[in-house]
């Protein structure tokens, strides 16, 4: 019964792309056994197993810390192994489509090559003008060094931010939030020295200029690590960065 | 992305609206530069000026512009601890005593600026 904590089913309405059959995407919908204590993946998992076995999906680790299972759900981008089934038992509507603003490779599968180039063109790594030797130990690092950065270390690189930011939908080219703030949690990082090789990459219109301050992307992000937040300390810094090079150009930083 | 992407969900058409709101902040700056010129062309100018504001035209404007600022404003305000991170030691100022020392900001130089037109 729709509408009530009795209900026996529960209906998923799943975006399905096949490339070799269709040139458009299509919604088929399955009705799945309503059950108090799954979350969407677990819906989706039982029609692979009992009902579809063509659907097709990413997911690993299911319960929150791999970042593969990034979905929109209802017009949402979430962590389908985090959305309880209980959450839409009183509409008893969900519509699972891939996460919008990726090209779609087949059903719920995104094609994120897009995303790791926009990775690693940030250097997403501890840079070093010089390296200590291991036995000199290892780099010291404060509590307080930690917490500089620490935020943006939580990000599981799920994408989750692209989908939920319109100037990623707008201008593909935009580097986007994940990426900003991983630039960001190395930036902030005492053991490291590539802050200016990271600004002259994310300096640009494409980089965090592109970014107008939606802030639906912190909103989204299941981890907590605030991409909004990263962005806009990254603006004050490259901003501060000019305004030195302006009034001290013989200084060095 | 169609034209109308703003209308898809409440969040972007907010944020639409938000970055839509500087534009009565700017013409707000430029009446201001037109109410000072007023002034400086002596009382008759300048009440011809104020009858000026005084037609429903204006009227209707200026109510529509102060709930755009007031709007422009608030989400301001909401935006601005996420930008400013202050430590002292470990501990981060909350973002709420951010917000709300804006806020009280906000209070203050509006009642200097009501005491100085109403009072004196």
């Amino acid at each position: 019964m729709e509408g009530s904590n009795m209900a026996e089913n529960i209906t998923l309405t799943v975006s399905r792309y096949r490339p070799e059959e269709e040139s458009e995407p299509t919604f088929q919908s399955y009705d799945v056994p309503y059950n108090k204590d799954w979350v969407i993946l677990d819906a989706l998992n039982y029609i692979k197993d009992r009902l579809d076995g063509s659907l097709t999906f990413r997911w690993s680790c299911r319960m929150g810390v791999c970042g593969s299972c990034g979905m929109m759900v209802n017009g949402t981008p979430k962590l389908t192994c985090a959305v309880p089934l209980s959450d839409y038992v009183s509409s008893g509507q969900i519509r699972i489509e891939p996460l919008q603003f990726f090209p779609v490779v087949r059903d719920l599968v995104i094609d994120l090559s897009s995303f790791l180039e926009k990775l690693s063109s940030v250097k997403p790594w501890i840079i070093r003008d010089d390296e200590k030797p291991s036995s000199e130990g290892e780099y010291l690092q404060t509590p307080a060094e930690l917490d500089a950065y620490k935020q943006f270390s939580m990000c599981i690189n799920c994408m989750l931010c692209y989908s939920a930011c319109p100037v990623v939908g707008l201008e593909p080219e935009f580097t986007g939030p994940a990426v900003i703030a991983l630039a960001q949690r190395y930036n902030l990082d005492s053991r490291d020295q590539g802050a200016a090789e990271r600004m002259a990459v994310l300096n640009e219109h494409e980089g965090m200029w592109g970014c107008t301050f939606v802030g639906e992307c912190t909103k989204v992000c299941p981890k907590n690590v605030d991409p909004a937040g990263a962005i806009q300390l990254y603006k004050m810094a490259s901003a501060t960065d000019w305004f030195k090079s302006m009034l001290l150009p013989w200084g060095s930083k | 992305m169609p034209f109308w992407w703003w209308l898809q969900n409440r969040a972007y058409f907010n944020f639409i609206v938000r970055e839509l709101t500087c534009v009565f902040v700017g013409v707000f700056a430029v009446l201001t530069l037109f109410q000072i010129r007023a002034l400086a062309d002596g009382p008759a100018a300048y009440a011809e000026f104020v009858s000026r504001l005084k037609t429903p035209g204006f009227i209707l404007f200026n109510t529509v512009g102060l709930a755009a600022l007031l709007f422009h404003g608030v989400t301001w305000f909401k935006a601005v601890p996420t930008t400013m991170i202050i430590r002292f030691g470990e501990t981060r100022v909350p973002d709420q005593v951010i917000a709300g020392l804006h806020y009280v900001g906000w209070m203050a130089v509006s009642a200097v600026i009501a005491w100085i037109l109403l009072l004196r």
